[in-house]
């Protein structure tokens, strides 16, 4: 099948991207180079396309009802123009995805999805809907433009219909940018601040040149899907596909917050209570390479003798110039600063665990 | 993409300076460089190592992806560039110069014959690209 285009796919080509594959959309890995943008984002600010991330919207008389069924999070938590991260799992407790639920109103919800995960998502959400609430995939509607980094609110201030200072962390209004209808959410995932911006595919592109060319001096940089998977990773954020997935649970994965059995059971929640009772035989760490060498996905992990586990994400961390890691290793080997190692092409490279974020953005 | 003309160019993309007899100084090209993307980490042999033609010596890490790198021709390593251990963005800013990997003792010069001069391998990228957009 060939791969889907953004509406801002015309806009990469022109600034030089490198294109990939991922998810089924061709996307820019990298403008520049991955470091400095990763730089960028961290020291000035960044500006992504996100718009292969699907958008399902869950509305009507009974989505409160299906939403507390389908996702493991509180939904009677999330206030108005709250957004929540969350977890949808299987009935054995495994993850079908992490997602971003964005409340828009008492009965209307948005539910923002891995591109990989739409159509599986979708399917499992209908199985479980059974016809209750209105269930539709907005995804091509929506073009997905984040900003992020310390000047994000100020390069997007100069745009914004409406005070970003009174939007908080993880909450949103719906208003204009560069006059274009968005619902401006302060979220992202690459622990900055920063703010992810959902407007109309057909207005994308007015969008983005708008946030580009904004900023005088402090512009924002194009960052592409490279800089954006080392910027995660250093805030300690999780991968669909490499750290969860439908064979780990969120009490395994370090997602236990998530998880309120208090609020009503919902699709997996037998699963994990049982697990909970019996205690889980792996959990996700952060691991800190104290020797050279970069860890990667599916490099075992040692304990003195043992081969006890295995790296699901990995890189050099460009802000702190070591490898980090997430990976697998049993409850015993989990406390931060126990001593494991990293098997880089059949050499035992000694690590640290240690408890992410790896890297922390200064107030 | 850069090929200077005085080198000799292997196809996992690695070069060959031959300056005195026997004597090979060995790298990675503008395009492999180019391809990698921000180089971050190097492996290199030790001096005294044996290299054989065609099989991995080496390795350079990019942010992204894990790389072997090929010894276009076999022999004995003389000298190692332990520079890049600390400075590996070097391969990116410098492939064809500061950023060489080893220089080596050739076995057999005749090993040569088997890689590609500058305007082969140019035409062999071309094709590689237009493979790769396909």
């Amino acid at each position: 099948m060939e791969a889907k285009r953004t509406p801002l796919y015309g806009v990469h080509r022109a600034l030089g991207a490198r294109m990939i594959e991922f998810g089924g959309w061709q996307m820019p890995v990298h403008y520049t180079g991955i470091l400095a943008e990763h730089r960028a984002v961290r020291t000035q600010g960044g500006l992504f396309d996100l718009s292969h991330m699907g958008e399902i919207e869950i509305a009507g008389p009974r989505a409160y009802a299906v939403c507390q069924e389908l996702f493991v999070t509180d939904i009677a938590r999330i206030r108005i123009m709250q957004a929540q991260y969350a977890v949808m799992c299987f009935a054995d407790g495994g993850i079908v995805d992490d997602v971003i639920i964005y409340r828009l109103a008492e009965e209307r919800y948005l539910v923002c999805v891995n591109a990989a995960n739409r159509t599986t998502d979708y399917e499992w959400m209908a199985e479980h809907n059974r016809g209750r609430a209105a269930l539709i995939d907005r995804s091509d509607e929506y073009a997905l433009v984040a900003l992020q980094g310390p000047q994000a609110q100020a390069v997007l201030s100069q745009l914004a219909s409406h005070d970003l200072s009174a939007i908080r962390r993880y909450w949103a209004t719906q208003g204009e940018v560069a006059g274009v209808p968005t619902l401006l959410a302060r979220t992202g995932y690459t622990g900055e601040d920063g703010f992810e911006l959902f407007v109309p595919a057909e207005r994308a592109e007015r969008v983005w040149q708008a946030c580009s060319g904004a900023g005088g001096p402090s512009n924002l940089t194009p960052v592409g899907l490279g800089a954006r998977d080392t910027l995660r990773l250093e805030a300690g954020y999780l991968l669909y596909g490499n750290d969860i997935d439908a064979r780990t649970t969120p009490l395994e994965a370090g997602l236990r917050r998530l998880v309120h059995f208090e609020a009503g059971s919902f699709v997996g929640s037998e699963a994990l209570r049982k697990q909970q009772a019996n205690g889980i035989e792996k959990q996700l760490v952060g691991i800190k390479m104290e020797g050279a060498g970069i860890p990667r996905q599916g490099y075992p992990i040692w304990s003195g003798e043992q081969e006890v586990g295995v790296v699901t994400s990995g890189t050099q961390s460009p802000m702190l110039g070591v490898g980090i890691a997430l990976g697998y290793v049993p409850p015993s080997c989990t406390d931060a600063g126990t001593p494991l190692a990293v098997a880089i092409r059949n050499r035992h490279i000694p690590a640290t665990v240690v408890e992410p974020p790896f890297y922390r953005r200064s107030k | 993409m850069e090929a200077p003309k005085e080198l000799r160019y292997s196809q996992e993309h690695e070069w060959v300076l031959v300056e005195e007899e026997n004597l090979a100084t060995i790298g990675i090209t503008d395009y492999a460089q180019d391809q990698l993307g921000d180089v971050v980490f190097v492996e290199l042999p030790e001096p005294d190592a044996q290299l054989t033609q065609d099989e991995p010596f080496g390795v350079v890490e990019s942010v992204k992806a894990v790389s072997d790198i090929y010894a276009p021709v076999s022999g004995t390593v003389k000298e190692v560039n332990t520079e890049l251990l600390n400075t590996p963005e070097t391969i990116n800013e410098d492939p064809y110069g500061d950023a060489w990997l080893v220089q080596v003792e050739m076995n057999d010069p005749e090993e040569l014959d088997a890689l590609m001069t500058a305007e082969e391998y140019e035409r062999f990228v071309e094709e590689e690209q237009e493979d790769a957009d396909e």
